[in-house]
Parts: structure tokens; C-alpha cells; sequence
């Protein structure tokens, strides 16, 4: 019993990183319908300059401001550079170009800052079940969906935004700037990525260290239906819980299988994710 | 297979040529693969062993990319888990080495296959419902996890430091004759041709066009009668056999099997080099499989020269891979292949035009 509830208090802290990370591709698949496979590469960047950066001036949180600035102009840029010339080519173009940026980015972290692993902070206490830093992770992941889901919901930004997203055209011709609140867009969602890799890092920082997280992420935006962030939020969550339940009672190197496994079930079961709800393919 | 229906008054003219058509395709690509086997048989003759290796490497190599070409660009499902596929192939081939040793090299490599096509059967059920982003994912996760078990079975699979092991493949007749590496470069050669001749028969026949129709349109072919998941289920099943005889092959070129050499990101090289080639050529999956071990070759020369430091130099292959995905993607989407078309197409041009200049 007891090491049930360490699992899951593990799992809900585990998830909440999931939930945001998975919450970042979501914004990006519902402004510009790409799933933005270079997240993990841009969130590694941001998060390797708050390393240097707390190095230097030995203060955390100037590292994790840094983080979320600079993840948020590699969205921009993304977006600008690579994701605009392909707006009307195929899904599998997108796929390819924000793979091959995640390549990059993890060759240049490698290059940069070598591949061999690097201590990277907590932000607070870690030790004991349910530490501080598993509070701090939790909460600052509620705080950030929820004023995600606020701007979508219930802002002018927001709606422009989903405007731009659903009726690209009727939005223009209303006198949206469609481009801007496309980048706006990528943007958010890589500060929401740099937040979610800053909190998934420790301890160790490593070219490669985000991957994991990554599957589940985009595993808990596909349950959560990748339309829909509440779904994802509630998505990460879950999956956080079950998989660290798998990790406790099979061990932690069938985890990602797990993962693929759930997605598979889920998938089969329900085609839009658990939380989506079904769409008529246009013909 | 393809069967072409020749016109029954045809001239005299034209029959000498209906004839050579009417050659079985399977034998034309036989004797095809043949002479490229005489290729390599020669330059792996005149070269040393570092180049020898270099050339096994792209045989395994090509076999992977061209599975890979068959899936993604023929029927336009995306597989960042190639790499699983390899890696299945692999530990077949050292599991068997090392735990049966009465078999036959060919029948270990023949189970690295299956294996490998068992894998893809079950990805495969799963591709069938999933689209686009959503596979990517999936075969991504696969691509993932699958390396992380061997920290699991530690006694059955060694763990991070993998399976090592000796085959020796050469006939008593051959040592002395023919260097080890030399044979073993023979070896996997002839079995990537078998393999293509397969492939290639696949793609130019009735489950090629089968495979487009999906690729171009789901809803088209299947209003054409075409069972769109059971399609899907098939190419993934081909290319991962494709994927588990290039993993077995490189076990037995290298005599080890390591989580270390089948991270996510081969799968990713993997799709770099079907993209760099042309997605839907096979033609293109020979050039992807020569840049793969070529850049790799020359970025360690490039360090070597430069001076560059060690962090550099190890990531300087992944960032080349990357780099193409995007720039071929975004300038030159049908990669090098659509080029050797366009020049083929340029040629031919001028020719025309200059022969209607002689002409008038």
C-alpha cells in the first residue's frame, strides 16, 4: 500500500510533465495542424542555456527565465523559417523538417556542451515523497494550463488565434493578421516546451534527455485527442500514474513500451483519443 | 506481376521488341542483380579492407533504406522506428549465433527477417488505424523503448554493452583465399540482392500500384476495392523484414549486437537517407545508403583535418543528416533521384531539339 501511494504521487508530479510538454504540441497542432517534432530539441536548447547561465551567475531562476525567452524565440524562428514555406505541402513534409531540426538542435547541444551527462538543479527540495520540487512542478504546470486555456478561451488573443487556426481566410478578411497569431502560436507553445524541459531535467542534463519524456508527451496529447488541451492536460496526468506504476512493478526499462502499448489499445479503441471527439474525414 | 498485353496486329516490326519486354520481369531483375554482385565482387577486389567494410556497410544499409523507401515514399506511411527493426534483427542473429550454433548462417539470417517481419506485422496492425503524426509517434515510441530492454533482460541480453560474438562464415576451401572481411562483404551483398529482387519485383508489380493507390488516396482506393488497412499491414510487414535482415547483416558484419548502435536517431538517419535519395525510388535508397556511410566517413575525415574536438566531431554526422532533411525537404523535395530524372529529361531535350534542327 505504501509503495502504491509513493508510485502514484511519483506519477501525478512524473505526468505533470507530460501534461505540459504534451500541452506544447497541442497548441502547435491546433495553430498550424504539425506536430512540431522538434519541441523536445528547442525545450533541450533553452534548457542547456539555463545551465550555462545559473553556472555563471549562480542564481536559478535567472537560468529559468533565460529558458522560457529563449525557448520562446526558437518557436518564432521555427515557425518563420522552417514551418511557413511548407504551409501547402503535405502533412509529411512537416514531419521531416521538424525531425531533421530536432537532429540538428541535438547535434549542436552535443557540440556545444558535450555529450556527457551534466548535473542540473531542482528548483527546490527533492528529497522525501512528495517534495517540494514535486509541489513546485505540479502547481506551476496547473498554473501555466490553466492561463493557457484562459487566453484560448476567453481573450481577444485567443480567439484571433483560433480564427486564424479554424478559418484562416474568413479571419483575414476580418482583418486577423492569420501569420502573427500563427507565430504567436509557436511561440507560446515553446515557452510551454522550455517550461516542461526545465522541470523534466533534472538531474542530469544530455543531448538525449528529453526523448523519453517527448513519447510520452506527444502518447499523452494523442489520449487527450490532439485537438484538445484540456484532454491532453487530464491525458498527462493518467499517464503519468500508469506508467509509473509500470515502472515500480516491472521495472523501468518497459516503460516507453508500455507507453507505445497504451497508445496502441487506446487508439484501437477509440480512434480521436479518449478525450476527443470523433471527426467525419472529409472526403 | 505485371502482364502486358501486346496488340495482335502488331508489325513484324515491332514484334522483336514486344518479345524482349515479355521477358519475365523476375528474371530481368535477376540477372540484374547479378551483375551487380559482379560490381561489387570486382570492387571489393581492387580495394583495401577499409573500403571493403565501407561497402558491406552500404549493402546493409541500402536494404533498410530501400524497406524504408517502400514504406514511406511508395505508401506514404511515415517509420521513425526502423532503427527497432534493425535492432530485432540484430539480437536475432546474435541469439542464435550464440545459443545455436549448429544453425546455418543462412538460416539465422533468414529468422532475423521473420523476426524482424513479426515486429512489423504488429506495428503494422497498429499503423492501420493510425494517420501521419499520430504513426510517427508510435513507431517513434518503438524506436525508443525497444533498445531500453536489453537493461531489462540484463542475463538474456546482455545489457548496454550488447551480445558479442565470432561467426565464421567461410567455407575451409576459401581461407587463405579470400580475407575473412572480403567474404563477409560477399555474404551480405548477395543476401541484400536477394532481398531487392524481392522488393523491386514487389514495387513494379500489381501491389506496387496497390500501394501507390493508398499512398495517393485512401478514399480512392478503397472505393476501387483496394483493403486500405490490410495494405498498410503489408508494406509495414515488407520493410521491417527489410529492416530485420539489414539488422541481422550487421550483426554478422560487426559480431556484436548493442542497444548503443540502434538509438532513435538511425531511425531518423534512416529517413534522412530515403529522403535525401527520393522518397518512392529505389534507385534513390542506393544513393541514401551511400551518403549515410559516406558522410559519416568523410565528417570524421573533415574532424580529423579541422582539429576539430571530439564533441564536435561526434555530432557532426547527426547535424549533417539533419541539416539535409530540411534543406532537401524545403529546395529539392524528390531528392537526388528527381535530379538525375530532371537531367535525364534535360538531355533528352536538347537531343530531340537538335535532331528536329538537323531536320529542318
Amino acid at each position: 500500500m505504501q509503495e502504491f501511494l509513493d508510485l502514484t504521487l511519483g506519477g501525478i508530479s512524473a505526468g505533470a510533465v507530460y501534461a505540459a510538454l504534451g500541452l506544447a504540441l497541442v497548441i502547435i497542432y491546433r495553430a498550424t495542424r504539425v506536430v512540431n517534432f522538434a519541441q523536445p530539441a528547442l525545450a533541450l536548447i533553452s534548457t542547456y542555456l539555463a545551465y550555462s547561465v545559473t553556472k555563471g551567475t549562480g542564481s536559478y531562476w535567472l537560468g529559468f527565465a533565460v529558458a522560457i525567452v529563449a525557448g520562446t524565440l526558437l518557436g518564432v524562428a521555427t515557425e518563420r523559417l522552417l514551418i511557413r514555406p511548407l504551409r501547402h505541402r503535405s502533412e509529411l513534409s512537416s514531419i521531416i523538417v521538424t525531425l531533421g531540426l530536432l537532429l540538428v538542435l541535438q547535434a549542436v547541444a552535443g557540440m556545444i556542451w558535450s555529450n556527457e551527462p551534466l548535473a542540473f538543479p531542482y528548483a527546490f527540495d527533492f528529497v522525501g515523497r512528495f517534495s517540494a520540487n514535486d509541489l513546485f512542478v505540479v502547481l506551476v504546470v496547473l498554473v501555466i494550463a490553466a492561463l493557457v486555456l484562459v487566453v484560448f478561451k476567453y481573450t481577444p488573443l485567443g480567439l484571433r488565434m483560433r480564427a486564424a487556426a479554424f478559418a484562416p481566410d474568413v479571419a483575414r478578411t476580418l482583418g486577423v493578421r492569420v501569420g502573427l497569431m500563427l507565430t504567436v502560436g509557436w511561440g507560446m507553445a515553446a515557452a510551454v516546451g522550455s517550461l516542461a524541459g526545465l522541470l523534466a531535467t533534472p538531474p542530469f542534463l544530455f543531448p538525449n534527455v528529453l526523448d523519453g519524456v517527448f513519447v510520452y508527451a506527444l502518447t499523452a496529447a494523442v489520449l487527450g485527442g490532439l485537438d484538445n488541451p484540456l484532454g491532453t492536460i487530464a491525458g498527462g496526468f493518467v499517464l503519468g500514474v500508469g506508467l509509473s506504476y509500470v515502472s515500480g512493478y516491472f521495472g523501468p526499462e518497459t516503460v516507453t513500451i508500455a507507453a507505445l502499448a497504451i497508445l496502441v489499445i487506446v487508439l484501437t479503441l477509440r480512434p480521436a483519443g479518449l478525450f476527443g471527439r470523433a471527426k467525419a474525414r472529409r472526403v | 506481376m505485371t502482364v502486358r498485353t501486346s496488340l495482335p496486329q502488331a508489325s513484324p516490326g515491332t514484334a522483336e521488341q514486344h518479345r524482349t519486354r515479355r521477358m519475365p520481369p523476375l528474371l530481368l531483375h535477376l540477372l540484374a542483380a547479378l551483375a551487380a554482385l559482379a560490381v561489387v565482387v570486382v570492387l571489393t577486389l581492387v580495394t583495401d579492407e577499409f573500403t571493403n567494410l565501407r561497402i558491406a556497410t552500404v549493402g546493409y544499409y541500402l536494404i533498410a533504406v530501400a524497406g524504408l523507401t517502400l514504406l514511406t515514399g511508395l505508401t506514404g506511411q511515415v517509420s521513425l522506428g526502423h532503427g527497432a527493426f534493425m535492432f530485432i534483427g540484430a539480437y536475432t542473429v546474435a541469439l542464435l549465433v550464440r545459443r545455436v550454433p549448429t544453425f546455418p548462417l543462412w538460416a539465422d539470417l533468414l529468422l532475423a527477417a521473420a523476426a524482424g517481419g513479426l515486429a512489423g506485422l504488429l506495428a503494422g496492425a497498429a499503423a492501420a488505424r493510425l494517420r501521419g503524426p499520430y504513426l510517427a509517434g508510435a513507431t517513434l515510441a518503438l524506436a525508443v523503448g525497444l533498445p531500453a530492454l536489453t537493461r531489462r533482460f540484463q542475463d538474456f541480453l546482455g545489457g548496454s554493452n550488447g551480445l558479442n560474438f565470432t561467426v565464421h562464415s567461410r567455407p575451409s576451401a576459401m581461407v587463405g583465399v579470400v580475407p575473412e572481411l572480403r567474404w563477409q562483404t560477399w555474404i551480405v551483398w548477395l543476401s541484400v540482392l536477394i532481398a531487392l529482387v524481392f522488393v523491386v519485383n514487389i514495387v513494379r508489380g500489381k501491389l506496387g500500384r496497390t500501394f501507390r493507390a493508398v499512398r495517393d488516396d485512401e478514399v480512392a482506393a478503397a472505393l476501387s476495392g483496394i483493403h486500405v488497412g490490410r495494405t498498410k499491414i503489408l508494406a509495414f510487414l515488407i520493410s521491417a523484414v527489410c529492416g530485420g535482415l539489414a539488422g541481422g547483416l550487421q550483426a554478422f558484419l560487426l559480431g556484436t549486437a548493442a542497444p548503443g548502435s540502434f538509438t532513435p536517431a538511425l531511425s531518423l538517419s534512416l529517413l534522412a537517407a530515403v529522403v535525401l535519395g527520393g522518397l518512392g525510388s529505389l534507385w534513390g535508397a542506393l544513393w541514401g545508403a551511400v551518403a549515410l556511410v559516406y558522410f559519416q566517413a568523410w565528417s570524421e575525415d573533415l574532424a580529423d583535418v579541422l582539429h576539430l574536438n571530439t564533441d564536435v566531431a561526434n555530432n557532426l554526422p547527426l547535424a549533417v543528416y539533419g541539416v539535409i532533411l530540411i534543406v532537401v525537404v524545403l529546395a529539392f523535395p524528390r531528392g537526388i533521384q528527381g535530379g538525375f530524372q530532371r537531367l535525364r529529361g534535360l538531355l533528352r531535350r536538347s537531343a530531340e531539339q537538335k535532331e528536329n534542327h538537323e531536320k529542318h
